[in-house]
């Protein structure tokens, strides 16, 4: 896991690289970094704090390939202020980073098993890097299963890696959006109706999950009918992150603090906390 | 060759069902297929069969004013098309649409119906059977409804 920088509150200096747009509200951001190359270590599931100076500070989390080296990518939805801000920044402007952050997907754990992720919207970039480590090594895992559910087709992230993904062997990904057009040829229907669709070997699978946490308690409901056990699971909790050490308490989850406890749990961790209403 | 005996015993929705229900059901199937764009089934229509999809994709539409045709969930391989020859007064309830090159085994509602009656473990199997998926179905539009990718959330 990569080490936290002497001073977790001090920003390091990044270049914005280049700003693509994935979806018609989301893009991706690719940070390198102005000093510290070091810094642009992570694992697949942490986060990082993006500084839009004068502006705000966001945490999101990394969707590049952790051994892709020398940069930061962030999949990121405009939605408001800072997050409009950071996808507005031209190549060459500075964004401060803080982080990484946060605890990872168990990949280690998951050697020689099926690794089955299951995303929905945006979930799908935290997830990103768990794939790229996964298809890296594929002979340490069995079969890759990605289920990515998304609210309609101009709405999904990554379309030409997920069919780059799907032609990889031993590898299933299937789409499926909420709502779909006349022109849409693909799935239509939450993403727990793909399961229908694939053969799960529940003693030797590990799953993954990110996205709207009402969709993840959809979605350890079907996995536990399959024969997962709750111990297999794992997700990633998001909150409201401020300083991302567990200083402030803004992320807090009941006992935990997302930033520092996550946001990658396992699903017996907080599975009493996902039934408990406004917490 | 493939009996239709043998293809309604391997599909999933019948699997585990005792032999001599199977020769029943076999006795109210037929092979189907539909070209992709072709409609299976429409709203308002007489719902008198139901279908075993064995291969291709099928779109369930609804239609609405001024927002045209939507789809709301679409199907496949291993699943079940229809179940308002079930339950009176027996219409079809939405559109159903082949996405593409889509075969599978129509099975005749009104024979079904008859021999449900005259056997009523048959009848309680088919109905469990069918419940499952109604509860699966309804589960999904559930979560569906709660439109939870909106950006809003």
């Amino acid at each position: 896991m990569a080490t936290l920088p002497a001073d977790p509150m001090v920003p390091d200096p990044y270049r914005v690289g280049q700003v693509w747009k994935e979806t018609f509200d989301t893009f991706t951001v690719a940070l390198e970094p102005a000093h510290n190359a070091a810094s642009s270590a992570f694992s697949p599931g942490q986060f990082s704090m993006l500084y839009v100076f004068g502006v705000g500070e966001l945490p999101i989390s990394i969707s590049g390939d952790p051994e892709e080296p020398g940069r930061l990518i962030y999949t990121v939805r405009s939605v408001g202020q800072a997050t409009h801000a950071l996808v507005s920044r031209k190549p060459g402007e500075m964004v401060g980073v803080r982080g990484p952050f946060g605890g990872c997907w168990p990949l280690a754990e998951a050697r020689g098993k099926d690794v089955v992720l299951v995303a929905g919207g945006l979930g799908l970039a935290p997830l990103r890097p768990a794939i790229y480590q996964v298809l890296r090594h594929r002979e340490d895992y069995g079969r890759l299963i990605v289920l990515y559910g998304g609210r309609s087709p101009r709405d999904l992230l990554y379309r030409k890696e997920l069919a780059a993904w799907a032609r990889q062997p031993d590898t299933q990904v299937l789409s499926t959006v909420d709502y779909g057009g006349l022109s849409w040829r693909g799935h239509v229907g939450v993403v727990t109706t793909l399961f229908r669709y694939v053969r799960l070997q529940p003693a030797r699978t590990v799953a993954m999950l990110c996205g709207p946490e009402i969709m993840m308690r959809f979605v350890t409901r079907e996995l536990e009918s399959h024969g997962l056990q709750e111990s297999d699971i794992y997700l990633s909790m998001e909150r409201n992150m401020k300083c991302a050490v567990g200083f402030c308490g803004h992320c807090q989850y009941g006992p935990y603090f997302i930033c520092k406890d996550g946001p990658v749990f396992p699903y017996s961790r907080v599975r009493s906390l996902l039934e408990k209403h406004e917490i | 060759m493939e009996t239709l005996e043998r293809i309604v015993a391997e599909h999933p929705f019948f699997a585990g069902l005792e032999e001599q229900y199977i020769q029943l059901l076999a006795g109210c199937a037929s092979n189907v297929r539909f070209e992709g764009g072709k409609y299976i089934l429409r709203e308002g229509e007489e719902a008198s069969q139901f279908f075993l999809i064995r291969h291709g994709r099928v779109a369930l539409e609804i239609s609405a004013p001024h927002r045209g045709r939507l789809t709301v969930e679409t199907l496949g391989e291993g699943d079940i098309l229809g179940w308002s020859w079930l339950i009176p007064p027996y219409h079809w309830r939405l559109d159903a649409r082949a996405v593409d090159l889509t075969r599978a085994i129509a099975l005749d509602g009104t024979c079904l119906r008859t021999k449900c009656e005259q056997n009523h473990d048959l009848g309680y199997e088919l109905l469990k059977r069918f419940a499952h998926i109604m509860e699966r179905r309804l589960e999904a539009t559930r979560f569906q409804l709660l439109d939870v990718y909106a950006a809003h959330k």
